[in-house]
């Protein structure tokens, strides 16, 4: 029957057509990063968390998906009949065969516009150097004082109490009562950061309020707010909204902080870092005592030993030691003058020894005496015929008597 | 030495200035024994009294009404 059944085109399958529509609208970058304006309707949330609806207008409808992870942070509660606008990229779901909208941020109709008007106040205020970095002014590490310009009725007022109770109980706090959102609001923060200045002289001032749609928080994108805070003689932190909100306010002010718990966390030190800091001063001054104490006990020491040496005691021992001492140099110069003079002795006695006669008669020689008186004959003459002489020899003597002539 | 006031009439900020100042004389300049433990006395009462006043401290608040600062009372 088919005339030309090899021209006849190969069919795509569902999921090669469907994926082929999903890679045309994937890759389109308009799709990708675009806002939506609707009305919310067939809304559902399943136990999944994910949340579904579809966005309509008069005209035509378009599938919107939450996921859960998104849905959690979503400051809007959704509600039929809303008109929202929708942030997202459209992709394309192929087993359903749908196209729709993933998104991941939806704000009131409307917020839109407010956000333009944000952007253009804040690139003139920027422009004018009211969020020029050298404006900003330190916040002292220590304050005394901390103002507080907020609600007398929010959260936030307690948050920050109570953060600084924990962290810095010793500051004193004065709070300045003013509306934050609402018509009276701009005007109220304006005159409250005035007030404080002048009447309590705060050393810091915490601009806070607890989190809330975009209208909430609007007072805080309020011109006349934000040259407030550049002209408050004291700095300022605010603490507006949560983390993910900035506001004019925010730029404005000399420290931004995401929340007001942590505007009053970024204005105090912490008390358990101020009694590590005591603590760690204490022992700096302990070490330093330690010191010189055992500086003075050293030298104090040193003192006594000076004061040993020159005591009376040590006087008298040193004396003492000092005579020993010549007393055994005495003796011992007295033993050898003593051998000295032994040596001296034994050297004349020799001598003496080789002179004596004795010795002499030993040799054969006799000394020859009148036995009368004694004296020695040396010469002839002395001796006369008759005379009677004693003679001498070496172990003795004996008696003669002279009977001739003298010869010589 | 002046006569100094009692430790515990000092405020936080007093008796802390007065610690720094006590830490940088006795930690750069040499003193006798006797000047050192009276610094070193001293000193050690500021930090007692610092950490005493961080610990039994009662955040102090006030609000402002009108041209007054009155006694801050916390809505119930």
């Amino acid at each position: 029957m088919d005339a030309f059944p090899f021209l006849q085109p190969v069919p795509l399958t569902v999921t090669e057509l469907t994926r082929y529509l999903r890679q045309l609208i994937e890759g389109d970058a308009a799709m990708q990063d675009v806002w939506v304006a609707g009305e919310v309707s067939n809304l559902s949330r399943p136990g999944s968390g994910h949340v579904y609806f579809t966005l309509k207008d008069s005209n035509a409808a378009l599938r919107c998906v939450i996921w859960r992870s998104t849905a959690q942070r979503l400051r809007l509660s959704l509600q039929d009949g809303q008109a929202i606008e929708a942030h997202g990229y459209v992709g394309v779901y192929e087993a359903g065969g749908q196209y729709q909208l993933y998104t991941d941020a939806v704000r009131l109709a409307g917020e839109g516009l407010l956000f333009q008007e944000f952007l253009r106040l804040k690139a003139r205020l920027e422009a004018e150097g009211l969020f020029d970095p050298a404006r900003k002014r330190p916040i002292p590490a220590r304050p005394r004082r901390i103002g507080i310009v907020t609600s007398p009725t929010g959260a936030a007022l307690q948050d920050m109490l109570n953060t600084l109770r924990r962290r810095y109980p010793i500051v004193e706090v004065v709070v300045a009562p003013t509306p934050v959102q609402g018509e009276e609001a701009p005007g109220g923060i304006v005159a409250a950061l005035a007030d404080i200045n002048r009447l309590a002289h705060p050393d810091v001032i915490l601009l806070a309020r607890g989190g809330g749609s975009i209208e909430d928080l609007w007072a805080f994108n309020d011109e006349a707010v934000a040259r407030a805070i550049a002209a408050s003689p004291a700095p300022v932190i605010t603490g507006v909204g949560h983390e993910t909100d900035f506001t004019i306010a925010d730029f404005a002010s000399d420290l931004r902080a995401p929340t007001p718990t942590a505007a009053a966390e970024l204005a105090t030190p912490n008390r358990a870092d101020l009694l590590a800091d005591l603590d760690q001063r204490s022992r700096r001054m302990e070490r330093v005592a330690r010191d010189v104490i055992s500086r003075e006990r050293w030298s104090l020491e040193e003192r006594r030993g000076r004061l040993e040496r020159a005591s009376p005691i040590s006087r008298v021992r040193s004396e003492r030691q000092r005579l020993d001492e010549i007393s055994f140099r005495l003796g011992a110069a007295m033993m050898h003058s003593l051998q000295l003079q032994r040596a001296r002795i034994e050297g004349v006695r020799t001598r003496l020894a080789a002179l004596s006669p004795l010795a002499i008669l030993e040799r054969g020689y006799a000394l020859v005496s009148h036995k009368a008186d004694g004296r020695l004959v040396t010469r002839v003459g002395q001796v006369s015929p008759g005379d009677a002489l004693d003679v001498r020899v070496s172990d003795g003597s004996f008696a003669v008597h002279a009977d001739g002539e003298a010869s010589s | 030495m002046p006569e100094l006031p009692p430790v515990d009439q000092l405020t936080y900020e007093q008796a802390f200035a007065e610690l720094e100042k006590i830490l940088a004389e006795i930690e750069t300049e040499q003193r006798s024994l006797e000047e050192t433990m009276a610094l070193y006395e001293r000193g050690q009462a500021l930090v007692q009294h610092c950490a005493n006043l961080l610990d039994k401290a009662e955040l102090k608040v006030r609000q402002l009404s009108g041209e007054e600062l009155v006694d801050y009372n916390p809505p119930d």
